[in-house]
């Protein structure tokens, strides 16, 4: 699939065709007849130092598809390659090497943080899982990382409890640039915070990047924010992706009914822009038993007869993909 | 029409620590007819007022400790407890933040639906169904008829909190409260559900307190806004003061601060530094004196009193005119 960045460095990640399918077990033998299509065919590709903005309502596969890549699960098929090396089927020992240069960010900063270790243990455990240095190198180690997140150093010995969400998440940040890794999978890494908060963490992630070459894939709900941190934005839906492009021609010139839809939805901080929206009607289906043909095509404001039928196929209109069949997008 | 006054409003809870002010000298009026907003930051207090107003406090640690809100000249602090259940639901609806817990899980839409029918109107059962069917049909639920034998988990998200709707609407409240009623749900949802509120305020003449963190849904729905900042006002007034004039230090941090869509790519977005301070150990004077890049020795020895703007207008701050 072509980039809309260009094609000077190879990609460090490139995705092809990816498929996560989780079996789902029914009646009293548990037999799994269905399937749950959570990522069912994705590609892109992401450069070093790229930002990837993924957008997408709940249940459409975002997070899935960030832990396929993260390789928190083993996906069903397709390919994933992080420079070059094919990872898809990489069991255990083999995935040491690449565990070090992909991590991630959660998106609750009280649940993925140890609630019995201290900040201390908690930092240093990337270093020990992959045994890097000694003690004390270790512990200089930690107190460098807490001051790139901007926490104190006394905080090394402390309780996750006793921080705020915002500290919390710049723990969580901490531990997933310990190892100096070149990609970042960020799974919703602002929702769970206050306004005032997420500007802070937003700030920290951008400097970050910056300074340490950083590629991340930006998981999101919120349009706003993903904008601002993304080079490219894909939509997804369903398990697919729907349309990509860079950040400001996906909100100056979306072409896929349902980004136009999902940009007219979000809400301007400005009272003098009240401005009647195009809504679209329902829900996100069921990816366990999705709609024939387009996916989004009961929900879209533009269907046609052959959207029932046939399903469309990504295609280059000016400088986006788009996955549609209408001809005048 | 109604109009709700909150006056002086003072909720206290028992914690281990002692007793903390949840929300301190709070007052604001919902004006009849029309959306009122009140936004701010976790722990602001935003909940525990809409809570203090339908008097459903955790028990036995929250009280109200002093001041009135008054619906109509009648102070529902001080009503006994069977006239404020003729209160809740009747005159006035609440919807809760997440409509998975607000639903009963082990009981139909449609028992829960009519429930509240069935309470506060004497009509028989079968009325009561047919008017729970006429609902769900209002709020926009497909095949309403089938809907009522069913669980709240056989729903969606946003069809649940359709229904949480409904059931706040059945009986023609004066009032809605809406304690962020879209914040579990997604963008093309939340739109959904707020033009749904939007449309049937207009058509019941409802009066609407809408309780939010997003200045987004706070700029497209309100015609008044209440900015919250650790249990105070902090600034109030109407939709046009806050975004264009707004005169606290705050309400300022908090509008420059949200990334829009017109914010330069990957610019340093302006921050209010540090946290909100916790409510044991709240700063003598201004509560935002530690946060506040304009705050001068007098901000910290006292708590600044609400100062006029204009009319509506009013701001927490002794230094409003000079910044």
């Amino acid at each position: 699939m072509p980039s809309s960045v260009s094609p000077k460095s190879a990609p460090i990640l490139k995705v092809t065709d990816l498929k996560m399918h989780f079996p789902v077990k029914e009646g009293i033998l548990l037999r799994a007849n269905k399937s749950n299509k959570a990522v069912d065919g994705i590609s892109f590709e992401i450069q070093p130092g790229e930002t990837l903005g993924l957008v997408g309502e709940s249940g459409c596969g975002k997070s899935t598809l960030g832990r396929c890549i993260a390789r928190l699960y083993e996906p069903t098929s397709g390919s994933i390659e992080f420079e070059g090396n094919d990872i898809t089927k990489l069991k255990g020992r083999a995935l040491m090497p690449y565990r070090q240069n992909i991590q991630m960010i959660f998106q609750d900063p009280m649940e993925s943080l140890n609630s019995r270790h201290t900040i201390g243990d908690i930092l240093e455990e990337p270093y020990i899982v992959q045994k890097i240095g000694d003690k004390a190198s270790r512990a200089k180690r930690v107190r460098e990382l807490l001051n790139i997140v901007g926490l104190p150093t006394r905080s090394i010995t402390r309780y996750p409890f006793e921080f705020s969400g915002g500290q919390r998440q710049r723990i969580g940040i901490a531990r997933s640039i310990a190892l100096n890794p070149k990609l970042v999978v960020c799974d919703e890494p602002v929702s769970a915070l206050d306004v005032s908060i997420q500007s802070q963490i937003l700030n920290l992630l951008v400097d970050l990047q910056k300074e340490f070459n950083l590629a991340y894939l930006f998981i999101a709900h919120d349009l706003a924010v993903v904008k601002h941190i993304s080079d490219r934005i894909a939509i997804m839906y369903l398990g697919n992706i729907v349309e990509e492009s860079t950040g400001e021609s996906i909100y100056h010139e979306p072409r896929h009914p349902y980004t136009k839809s999902l940009i007219s939805a979000i809400p301007i901080p400005d009272p003098h822009r009240r401005v009647k929206r195009e809504i679209i009607s329902g829900d996100v289906p069921s990816p366990i038993n999705p709609p024939s043909g387009c996916r989004f095509h009961p929900r879209c404001p533009r269907v046609m007869e052959r959207c029932k039928l046939e399903a469309p196929l990504l295609r280059t209109v000016a400088d986006h993909q788009v996955c549609c069949h209408l001809d005048d997008l | 029409m109604a109009a709700l006054s909150i006056n002086n409003l003072v909720t206290e809870f028992d914690t281990d620590e002692g007793r903390v002010r949840a929300i301190d000298d709070v007052s604001f009026t919902a004006k009849a007819g029309q959306t009122l907003g009140i936004v701010g930051e976790s722990g602001c207090g935003k909940s525990v007022t809409a809570l203090s107003i339908m008097r459903l406090l955790p028990q036995p640690m929250g009280q109200i400790a002093s001041g009135s809100v008054e619906l109509d000249g009648t102070d529902l602090t001080q009503l006994p407890i069977q006239e404020m259940e003729k209160v809740r639901g009747a005159r006035i609806g609440m919807v809760f933040q997440e409509p998975m817990t607000a639903l009963n899980p082990v009981h139909t839409i449609g028992r829960q639906l009519t429930e509240v029918l069935l309470i506060h109107k004497s009509i028989p059962p079968d009325e009561a169904i047919r008017q729970g069917v006429e609902l769900l049909d209002r709020v926009g639920i497909p095949s309403p008829d089938v809907r009522m034998t069913e669980y709240p988990h056989q729903l969606s998200g946003g069809m649940r909190q359709r229904v949480v709707i409904a059931i706040a609407l059945a009986c023609k409240p004066d009032f809605l409260i809406a304690d962020e009623p879209t914040t579990a749900l997604d963008v093309t949802i939340q739109a959904q559900i707020l033009d749904l509120i939007k449309e049937l305020q207009s058509e019941m003449g409802m009066s609407v307190i809408l309780i939010t963190h997003d200045l987004g849904v706070i700029a497209e729905t309100c015609d008044d806004v209440v900015v919250m900042y650790a249990g105070k006002v902090a600034e109030k007034g109407s939709v046009f003061d806050i975004f264009d004039r707004a005169a606290h230090p705050y309400t300022r941090g908090l509008l420059k601060s949200i990334p829009t869509l017109s914010t330069a790519h990957k610019s340093t977005l302006s921050v209010i530094d540090g946290m909100v301070p916790g409510l044991l150990d709240l700063p003598k004077g201004c509560r935002f004196e530690n946060r506040c890049t304009h705050s001068e020795a007098p901000c910290g020895g006292q708590a600044p009193k609400l100062q006029t703007v204009n009319e509506q207008h009013q701001v927490s701050c002794l230094r409003w005119q000079e910044l």
